[in-house]
């Protein structure tokens, strides 16, 4: 039998300005997992489209089995058993999982749906490879994690041997990642192939066989995962060294910038407040870590600091005034920046220009109005400014539609803006989600050249690599309270995880 | 460079969708005509595409019901900037209508006061879907919706108990209507400054000319002012604008209050022309909704609003002079055809993108490509 499953020779694919994927081959080994590596834009989920069918390439073949195969669309790699994850899932929110894992692929008897059929076999695949679901539930009422599994088990119902998974931990807290690496290693020793595309250095090196780098559109090399280094897989994908941990000094912190006394948030959903008495300080020069895992409470915590959500109750006291009930522009205005959560949601006006976005703050102020009207010239100088001070990337610079943006230029424009907004306070939130190394890196000397100028920065972060390099202090919340404060030299990543779950408490109030 | 902006020029291809929907509708138009009349509709296209530009007076009834068009179309396309859908023109239009012949019939005030009054009165019946949207997060749609049917019976009960401003008041013999606005008040007459002669149409006024300037001022103001830069943020994207610090509750209501400033002026102009008088009848003006299809038309851009209401116009004239051999209906069916089409806009604009791109050849963006290769 042919060693490799999928073969993908010279592939080109060409879009208007950009050449997404240039001479690229890959192949892919009956059984293994194949990482596919790259900085954000360099042509990953792009030739995974093209395998997939969703783009046509320029040039080149893809041969299943050794044999050239044509794939038009999604239908094409269907029949040829490659299934996809997207980063993204696909998925009816008002459907059960049974239902979503069926659509499509309905077995269907004088015009009435097979459903015990079709749940017996999705229930034995579940029970194979160690997927567990409730079947009857409704993906609105299950995790991202869950969803994920109901992803897996589409492609397993349509009895695909090919499994493409783009970006699959993007998502995931830590637990569901290790859970989903058991999943995937399950999966190939069941006779499955993985082709798996991250910019995660540390999942590729614990779940990969085998890794392709890709760098602007060009494939840079294939190597076995067991013979490399981080180190040297990064070096790959950027094109020069990077430094994981970015040089810091000992933090020298002076006055108090923030005060929490006692802060509760009501909850979004439920009448379980998010956050309850929570109390800490933030001084100049010093970043302070909120660690812990999604979804507990420091996304409030953040809203009701900013202004975006009402606090129950508590104070916010900044600069030595109280702003727990001050508007949000006024909070800006007082010098709170704030690189949100998510950068679509909050970050940007998708489809306002670059130069637009990157005003957000600031339109109204002297230097950009006329009595009443937007002074253009000024906002394209001041663009243009940011853009070549922070290097951001787009097709026509100050005048590209943000929603054009790849998404960590976005991210930088972001993070460009509220750097620039020169604040007292920088509230970051999760600042490098979705980024590549490189990208990383660059944010992260950023956010420590802000506190060696004297600001203050609070950093809510999921990735514990990150708040292990950045922070002086580390504060990590569980179920909306503050269950411990570490200091990042004197403790391990292991027992930050024991606090992150709630296995461990130190009751301590900020000692001063 | 220069081709691959022209390509990429966002304004130009909705141009060429709207072109392209306004053909096809009319393609579509000229089978129906075969389909009811097979022997006129050759005579029958050709009427529809000419007749408001076969004479002068014909001209001047398109300029004149352009004019409405053109505020309830604004109406419509303002919000939509700002991410609102003001389906409450109608009511909003009757509002302004009635304040217009109030301060018009009854009080014997001047044509601009009248005017501001029917802006006042619209934009008052803006408030509500944007006060409920603002503070009770309930849809603007479902608001507007019903209180399109409560300002109807609203102005018609305030019409029936308004005896000095009915027809019959001034020497008329029906009661169901409102007082020929030059018999009771003739100041409140939009000005004609002596186009009626030149064009030989009591239809000709310079309310045209008024809804042009508002809607350069409503371009100006969405594009070119902080307010529209705060209104359209809200519109595209509410919470980054809240995170910005705007006060989104409060551009909503005004959004809405502008919509309903609007329509409210388009009531005003169409029954101070001093051609129509207000019917008490229990049906929606089909002005209002009429917006709907010129703001689609025009991509809610502001200046495209003044040539999609004048092209409405123009073939709603074209239209009446089907009859007889025709139901003056039909050409509302083409109306909604070419609308239906250009709401297929983002369709449309793909396969215009697509046609562009494949003309402008892939030569070129290979070279643009040269500077990635340094970088290696």
């Amino acid at each position: 039998m042919e060693e490799n499953i999928i073969e993908m020779r010279h592939i080109t694919k060409v879009f208007p300005g950009l050449v997404a994927n240039d001479d690229v081959t890959i192949q892919l080994r009956r059984g293994e997992i194949h990482a596919l590596l790259g900085e954000n834009g360099a042509g990953k989920s792009t030739l995974m489209n093209v395998l997939f069918g969703l783009y046509t390439p320029e040039k080149g073949e893809i041969r299943k089995n050794g044999k050239t195969v044509v794939i038009k669309d999604p239908n094409d790699a269907t029949a040829l058993g490659i299934g996809m994850v997207h980063q993204h899932f696909q998925l009816v929110h008002n459907f059960t999982v049974l239902q979503n894992i069926i659509l499509g692929a309905e077995t269907v008897k004088g015009g009435f749906l097979q459903l015990a059929q079709a749940r017996k076999k999705v229930a034995d695949l579940s029970e194979k490879y160690g997927l567990k679901v409730n079947l009857d539930a409704l993906i609105d009422d299950i995790t991202v994690g869950m969803q994920q599994r109901v992803e897996i088990l589409k492609m397993l119902y349509r009895d695909n041997e090919v499994l493409i998974f783009d970006e699959p931990t993007a998502m995931l807290t830590p637990q569901e990642i290790n859970e989903l690496m058991q999943i995937m290693k399950d999966l190939v020793a069941e006779g499955k192939s993985i082709l798996f595309i991250s910019h995660k250095l540390n999942e590729i090196m614990a779940v990969a066989d085998r890794c392709t780098v890709l760098r602007k559109g060009k494939c840079i090399g294939t190597v076995n995962t067991a013979e490399t280094t981080k180190e040297e897989l990064s070096e790959m994908m950027v094109g020069r060294k990077v430094e994981f941990v970015v040089a810091k000094e000992d933090a020298n912190p002076t006055d108090t910038v923030l005060e929490i006394k006692d802060l509760s948030v009501a909850g979004r959903r439920s009448t379980k407040k998010s956050v309850h008495d929570v109390s800490f300080k933030v001084h100049k020069g010093e970043i302070v870590c909120i660690a812990g895992i999604d979804g507990n409470g420091q996304s409030e915590l953040v809203y009701a600091l900013t202004g975006i959500m009402p606090a129950e109750s508590g104070e916010i006291i900044f600069k030595d005034r109280d702003i727990t009930k001050e508007t949000i522009r006024n909070r800006n205005l007082d010098g709170i920046a704030h690189i949100p959560e998510d950068r679509h949601e909050y970050g940007l006006v998708l489809d306002y220009t670059l130069a637009e976005n990157l005003v957000l703050k600031k339109y109204f102020m002297k230097d950009f109005q006329n009595r009443g009207f937007i002074d253009f010239p000024a906002v394209r100088k001041y663009a243009d400014r940011l853009i070549e001070k922070y290097d951001i990337r787009s097709s026509q610079g100050a005048l590209s539609v943000a929603r054009s943006m790849s998404g960590g230029n976005q991210q930088k424009a972001i993070v460009a803006r509220e750097i620039d907004y020169d604040p007292d306070l920088l509230i970051a939130v999760q600042p490098t989600r979705g980024m590549d190394v490189g990208a990383i890196e660059y944010i992260h000397r950023q956010i420590v050249k802000e506190r060696d100028e004297g600001k203050a920065i609070l950093l809510i972060s999921l990735e514990l690599d990150e708040v292990m390099n950045l922070s002086d202090r580390i504060l990590v919340m569980f179920e909306g309270g503050i269950v411990g404060e570490l200091d990042p030299k004197q403790t391990t990543v292991q027992e930050l995880g024991l606090y992150m779950s709630g296995a461990k408490r130190n009751d301590m109030r900020e000692a001063e | 460079m220069k081709k691959s902006s022209f390509r990429n020029n966002p304004a130009l291809v909705g141009l060429l969708a709207s072109f392209t929907a306004i053909f096809l509708g009319l393609v579509f138009g000229f089978f129906m005509l075969g389909i009811f009349n097979p022997s006129f509709a050759g005579a029958g296209i050709v009427k529809i595409l000419t007749k408001g530009l076969s004479s002068k007076e014909k001209f001047a009834k398109v300029l004149y019901q352009a004019a409405p068009l053109m505020m309830t179309g604004l109406s419509v396309g303002f919000a939509m900037k700002t991410g609102l859908f003001n389906i409450g023109g109608s009511g909003q239009y009757l509002i302004g209508t009635f304040c217009a012949l109030l301060f018009g019939v009854v009080l014997k005030l001047p044509w601009y006061v009248c005017l501001l009054a029917a802006m006042l009165g619209g934009a008052f019946w803006g408030i509500f879907p944007g006060l409920f949207k603002a503070l009770f997060n309930v849809n603007e749609v479902i608001t507007a919706i019903m209180f399109n049917w409560i300002g109807l019976f609203l102005v018609n009960l305030a019409f029936s108990n308004t005896p000095t401003v009915l027809a019959n008041y001034y020497g008329a013999s029906v009661a169901d209507r409102t007082a020929n606005i030059e018999a009771a008040n003739p100041s409140a007459v939009i000005p004609k400054l002596g186009m009626d002669k030149l064009f030989n149409s009591s239809y000709m006024n310079i309310s045209f000319f008024v809804a042009m300037l508002v809607a350069a001022t409503i371009y100006i103001i969405i594009d070119k002012t902080v307010f529209g830069y705060e209104l359209k943020a809200c519109g595209f994207n509410q919470k980054a604008s809240i995170y910005a610090g705007i006060n989104a509750k409060r551009n909503v209501v005004i959004s809405m209050m502008i919509a309903g400033a609007l329509a409210g002026l388009g009531g005003g102009i169409y029954y101070l022309c001093g051609t129509a008088q207000y019917t008490i009848e229990k049906v929606l003006p089909a002005m209002g909704f009429n917006g709907i299809p010129v703001a689609l038309l025009a991509n809610s851009n502001p200046i495209g609003i003044i040539f999609s209401a004048l092209f409405i116009s123009y073939i709603q004239v074209g239209g009446e002079a089907l009859q007889p051999e025709y139901a003056k209906e039909i050409v509302d069916i083409i109306i909604a055809c070419i609308i239906y089409l250009s709401a297929l806009s983002v369709l449309m604009k793909g396969l215009i993108t697509g046609l562009l791109r494949e003309k402008g050849g892939n030569q070129k963006e290979v070279i643009e490509e040269a500077p990635l290769e340094e970088t290696k």
